[in-house]
Order: C-alpha cells, then structure tokens, then sequence
C-alpha cells in the first residue's frame, strides 16, 4: 500500500507542480495570484482531444506515434502560452497601476469566463480523452507502475529542470528574475518589462498546458470544471512552498500530493480534497512564507 | 545632447514638476542641486521614460524621446544609476553586470567592458559570485555604476550617488566618475550634498517645489547668497 501510495503521489505532485509554476512564476512577478490559470490547464487538455480527434482521424496516430505525441502536446502548449499571453494583455496589463483587489476580482471574472465559454463551446457533459498510449504495467516493491506514469514523471522532472535551467543560465531567465525582484530597475537597465511579463505568463501556460494534456492521458475524461480543482490544489502547492520561489512550487507540488495520496490511502479517499484544503490553511496560519519563501529563492523579491 | 524643454509631470494629483527646462552640453558635466522632495528624482525618472511626462519635450540629441519607453531610451545611450542603489539583491555581482549589458549582443565588447568595470572598481571582482544584497553600501553604490556602464551610455545619470557613503568611498567614487567623463562620457549628476556636486560639476542648476529657479556656473552658483544659504550651509 505504501509504495503504491507513494507512485500515485509522485505522478499527481508532477502535474500539481506543473501548474504550481505558473502561478508562482506570475506571483514572483506582479504579485498577482492569477485565479484564470487552472483554466488554462483545462483548456490544454482540451485542446490534446482536438489534436488527438484530428491527428486520428488522418491515421498518423497508427503510422507515427512518436510525433503524434509530440503535437498532442506541443500544439497544445503553443494554444495556451497564446491563451496565457492575451489573459495578462486583457484582464491584467490594464489594472497594472490598480489597488491590488481590481486584478484579483479581474482574474475570478476571467476564470468564470474561461469556463463558461469552454461549456458553451464544447458541452458540459465528460469529454473522453483517447487512449494513445498503450504501455504495460509492471510490479516495483508491490506498487503497480504502468508505462503511462513513468512517461508522466519523466516528462514533467525533464521540463521542470529545462526550466530550472533556463532561468539560471540564459539572458531572458535573468531578466524575469531581475524583473522580479525590481521592476523599475530592471526598465532603467533595459529591459522590456511588458515583454517580459507577457513571456512569464506564456511560460506558466505552456507548462499548464502539459499538464492538462498528462492528466487527459492519465484518467481519459475531462470536463470543463477540471481547472478550478486542479488550479486551487496547485495554487495550495505554490504557497505551501513558498509563492514566488519556483523551487518551492516543485517542492510544495509533490508535498501536497504526497500528503494527500497518503491521506487517501489510510484515512479516507472521499475527504482527500478537504484535507488538501486543510493543509493549505495549516500553512496560512503556522507558515504563512511557506517552506522556502522569505529565504531568497530566485524568483522571491524582497 | 540632451535637452529639457518646459517639462510637466505628475504625481498623482501632486504637480511634481511644474515647467522644468535644461541643457546638458556634450562633454560636460552638469548638476542638479536641490533639497528633498524639489523634484530632482523626479527628473532623472522622467528622462528614462519612467516618468510618463504630461507636457514638454525631452531631446536626445535633438530626437524627441519622452514618449519613448525606458528601454528604448537605455538603447539611445542614456543609462541612470538610481536613488538607492537598486541592486538585484539575488542576483550575483556578476549577474547585475550583465544585467546591465541586457540590450547588447556584441559578446566580446561586453567581456572586455566587464574587465574594465571590475578595473575600475576591483573589489566587484573579488565579490563577483557573491550575491548584490550582501555588499556593503559602499560596494552596492560602486556596483550601481558599474552595471550602468556596462550599457556604454553616453550620457550617464546618477542619483545621489554619495548619500549614506563614508567620505573615503565617496573620494574613490568620484576619482571614478572623473575618469569616466575624461574619456567622454556625459554626466549629469543629482547631488544634496551640493560642496561636492559644485566641485566637480562645469554647469549647475538649482532646483525648489518643481522648478528650476537657478542656472549657472559653479562658480557664480557658490557665491550667491541664496545658494550659500539654502544648500551651502553657510
């Protein structure tokens, strides 16, 4: 039961964390906790059945499945980050000087939207996710572990230290951190700030995106609700480690869905998701920094 | 070079500046004294396009650029080290250097401007895996400089850059900046501390509540009255 708990734990932590960056990445930057996010992921999964009904329909599902799986997620990362891009450009950019309750009732409206607009488009009712992947299981210390979770991990550990390492290294990864910690300042250097804060919410969604696109693959169903759920565990994730450190919303990511599996497990599967809540307000009362905020991570301001 | 002609900008219902006008001629030297809350940071913002100006126009070599963005303006030459420093605080010393390269590709010229910045200032070289929030003020205000001239500009603002240092750190900062003007680049330096601004400054204005009242030679500014008074403290 342990090993198994802790396998089903692992993968949800992968696709919490994904999302957890993107809300984390966001808050680093403006401050803003981005309510529309979870939205995002959902409309990533979305798109996955799209691109699945159509890649099916030309059969490069049977002929190629190595690039059918290759634009089952990149399309639907290049929809969100666009999705992600025009979120900040209407809901967020003109509330920039606002007091800080505008853009966060701005963000409840446009996560409201997002929904509705997805149950008019697509239905309200459950939307199968199909099966592309057929992988086998295998037994490990009494755990069953199918290929599909092994591929869920390592693609979301892959993307999570791509983006560690882009941040570090590369020119525009110092720019958002230099943005995050001095935004003015980091304008007198020259850096282009709307530039830079329209890239941050493209890189959160894309990463929602892969989510979305994971769990579609992992349980087979969505629906247009899976983003508020999803969004509000990730958002936990993100301040149980610390909101604005990325390492703290991989950390916080894979904690709360550990605590939860385990929950589930040994106490009770039907209170999993108020205990997940309980764990959020635990930390808002005892640990409000959460685990590594206030240290100096690098995405933190001072 | 850079010119300033009738600017108005608001703080919020605040008139922060009412009608300011300057030149700073090239190669010189020009100052901007003054007594806190007059403007003078106000000013520099409005030159870097923080500052959305509401009337008047800034000239750049006769190029208009108050309505361009901060970014735009560090392309044109124009870089400012500002009020407090304003380092990255996690970032490391060498991070901030780079940062302050943000706009430039040539990956050679930017290695051999770092040289030079850490030249000018060794201890930056010492401290360059360190982070910016653990140097001393000193070392901070040192660094600001350093990180705008990693942008090569042409004209260079500083603001205040000698407040809360000890006298020994400002006498070293000020060797710096007259190296720097000797090899050509334009200065225009905000000062409270208007003995030293006077001293090392070729033109000089004088600010109160938004407007300039005074504009001069360093030498006819220190023998006025009014000055010797209000910023002299004589």
């Amino acid at each position: 039961m342990f090993a198994q708990q802790l396998v089903n734990g692992l993968v949800v932590g992968a696709v919490y964390a994904l999302i957890a960056l993107g809300y984390t990445l966001v808050y680093g930057i403006l401050q803003l906790i981005n309510f529309a996010h979870g939205e995002i992921y959902m409309i990533g999964a979305y798109v996955g059945i799209a691109v699945l009904a159509v890649l099916g329909t030309m059969g490069l599902t049977q002929t190629s499945l190595a690039l059918s799986i290759v634009l089952v997620f990149l399309i639907p990362m290049i929809y969100c980050a666009a999705y992600g891009i025009t979120l900040e450009r209407v809901a967020y950019r003109p509330l920039r000087g606002a007091p800080r309750l505008s853009p966060l009732i701005s963000a409840i409206g446009m996560s409201l939207f997002l929904q509705n607009y997805v149950q008019v488009v697509q239905g309200a009712r459950d939307k199968a996710f199909p099966n592309l992947l057929e992988l086998g299981s295998f037994q490990l210390f009494g755990a069953y572990v199918n290929g599909l979770q092994i591929f869920i991990l390592v693609l979301a550990v892959g993307l999570m230290a791509a983006l560690q390492l882009f941040i570090k290294k590369t020119k525009l990864g110092k720019a958002m951190r230099a943005t995050a910690q001095d935004r003015t300042m980091a304008s007198l250097v020259g850096v282009n700030v709307n530039r830079v804060i329209a890239f941050t919410f493209a890189i959160g969604s894309v990463m929602a995106a892969v989510a979305g696109v994971m769990v579609g693959m992992y349980y087979g169903i969505v629906n247009h609700h899976i983003g508020f759920v999803a969004g509000m565990k990730a958002f936990t994730a993100a301040v149980l480690g610390g909101i604005g450190n990325v390492t703290g919303a991989l950390l916080g990511g894979f904690l709360l869905a550990l605590l939860e599996s385990f929950w589930a497990g040994y106490v009770s599967a039907v209170y999993k998701d108020i205990f997940a809540f309980m764990v959020l307000v635990v930390v808002l009362i005892f640990r409000p920094e959460g685990i590594l905020g206030g240290s100096g991570g690098e995405a933190d301001r001072t | 070079m850079l010119e300033l002609r009738d600017i108005h900008f608001y703080y919020g219902h605040i008139h922060a500046l009412q009608g300011v006008s300057m030149e700073v001629r090239p190669g010189q030297v020009v100052c901007l004294i003054g007594s806190n809350g007059a403007g003078k940071s106000s000013t520099l913002m409005a030159i870097c396009g923080v500052n959305a100006v509401a009337r008047g126009e800034i000239l750049l070599e006769g190029e208009a650029i108050h309505a361009r963005e901060p970014d735009e303006i560090v392309k044109r030459g124009i870089c400012q080290v500002p009020e407090g420093r304003r380092i990255f605080p996690h970032l490391t010393v060498l991070e901030n250097l780079e940062m302050g390269a943000f706009l430039r590709n040539d990956a050679s010229g930017v290695k051999e401007d770092l040289d030079y910045v850490c030249s000018l200032f060794p201890v930056l070289h010492e401290r360059r895996a360190q982070r910016g929030g653990t140097l001393s003020g000193g070392e901070q205000q040192m660094l600001a400089i350093a990180r705008a001239l990693m942008s090569r500009p042409r004209l260079l603002l500083l603001d205040e850059p000698s407040l809360g240092l000890a006298p020994r750190i400002i006498e070293t900062i000020f060797e710096v900046l007259a190296r720097i003007r000797d090899e050509g680049t334009g200065i225009f330096l905000v000062e409270q501390n208007a003995h030293l601004a006077l001293n090392f400054s070729d033109w000089a204005y004088v600010m109160e509540t938004g407007r300039i009242i005074m504009g001069d030679e360093p030498g006819v500014l220190r023998d006025s009255p009014a000055v010797r008074e209000a910023y002299l403290g004589e």
